[in-house]
């Protein structure tokens, strides 16, 4: 899971949809890509690049995985 | 070159299959699963690709997605015989037995009361898994019938129908870690041990991972296993990447106190994340590879057939 609420280098952010707190990239994400708030350890999902938004990631659905 | 990427979420391993495609300047179509709309009456897919290569979550929509693609001639990782022998653990298990590849005692029962019998038979401990699923999810180990009567209960009342399919394993006694070995082209890269606090080592879990030197005997079981569910492979890697089947496969090994090595699951679309460092092995890197040689040996064979 890539590093969230980075310090510094930190290019792109937005706000955590669970607890309004700042979630940042060390690089540009992609859309549907995963990261987790450092704050409140809500699992997102970007659901758009340009502006940049987050979302609460889908449940896990009872076919995914390996 | 143009590779259709089909993908549920971006996590770190399709980050760094797309970094990896972008090095090699592969033009890339990223292809959702939950955004695909496909006309399978057309005689082409939506846009032109030389190969599609599958990191979908969904298993269903995998199938039915590469399925699609296979129809069109696209060169498909995984093919659709693989993800689909792959997709359902007791289809997976009856290959193995018919290859020859030594796996867990396992029973397929299809009521609470078969079951019951089933598990008298094979002895408590005994590991009940959800026939379709990963993860560890919904794997138990039950010490008891009493408990197994319990948890079929609950699987009758609130599973799918999916669920009326019961998949009962034998218990093994491992020594608290279990191999998972990466099969690539026909093709064993490396493997890795894995261990856990948890009797299931499952390092989506939260196991850790050890590198596994790669024996003659490792080697060979767990291209046999890859064999089992991948009919395109004729057992012949000619030490390439592609010429020894199409499927890319993690092959999960437990190891019988008595029975040494025991295939307990193969997987289609792989996990690696904690892989990478301890084996030193650039799996993104030879996966990606391996996706290009399908996609290259895609377009002669179009050509030869022009």
């Amino acid at each position: 899971m890539p590093e969230t609420n980075a310090p510094a280098v930190a290019t792109t952010a937005a706000a955590c949809p669970e607890c309004n707190a700042e979630v940042a990239f060390d690089r540009a994400p992609r859309r549907h890509e995963i990261a987790r708030c450092r704050a409140c350890a809500a699992e997102l999902e970007v659901t758009s690049t340009d502006p940049l938004s987050l979302e609460l990631a889908p449940e896990v659905e009872e076919d995914w995985g390996e | 070159m143009r590779i259709a990427f089909l993908h549920t979420r971006i996590r770190v391993e399709e980050r760094l299959l797309l970094d990896e495609l972008e090095r090699r300047g592969v033009e890339i179509e990223l292809l959702h699963a939950d955004e695909a709309a496909l006309d399978i009456t057309a005689d082409a897919p939506p846009r032109p690709v030389d190969a599609l290569f599958d990191r979908c979550l969904s298993n269903t929509k995998a199938c039915a997605i590469v399925r699609a693609f296979t129809s069109w001639g696209v060169p498909c990782v995984n093919p659709p015989e693989a993800l689909e022998n792959c997709a359902d653990k007791g289809r997976t298990t009856a290959l193995l037995r018919r290859a020859g590849v030594p796996s867990p005692r396992t029973i397929l029962a299809f009521s609470p009361e078969s079951a019951l019998d089933a598990a008298d038979d094979l002895g408590y401990p005994v590991v009940l898994k959800p026939a379709v699923g990963s993860w560890g999810r919904l794997v138990a180990r039950l010490r008891d019938r009493d408990a197994l009567e319990a948890v079929l209960e609950h699987k009758a009342t609130l599973g799918g129908v999916q669920h009326g399919v019961i998949y009962l394993q034998e218990h093994v006694d491992k020594p608290g870690r279990d191999i998972r070995a990466f099969v690539v082209g026909g093709r064993t890269l490396c493997a890795v041990a894995r261990y856990s606090e948890h009797w299931i080592t499952n390092t989506a879990r939260g196991g850790r991972t050890e590198n596994v030197p790669l024996t003659p005997e490792l080697d060979d079981l767990c291209a046999r296993a890859a064999r089992a569910v991948d009919p395109s492979d004729s057992g012949d890697s000619g030490g390439t990447s592609s010429g020894g089947g199409a499927a890319a496969l993690a092959i999960d090994i437990l190891e019988h106190p008595e029975r040494g090595p025991l295939v307990n699951e193969v997987n289609a679309t792989m996990e690696f994340r904690n892989s990478i460092a301890p084996t030193g092995v650039d799996i993104p890197a030879m996966l990606v590879e391996h996706v290009l040689a399908r996609a290259e040996a895609g377009a002669g064979a179009q050509g030869a057939a022009a």
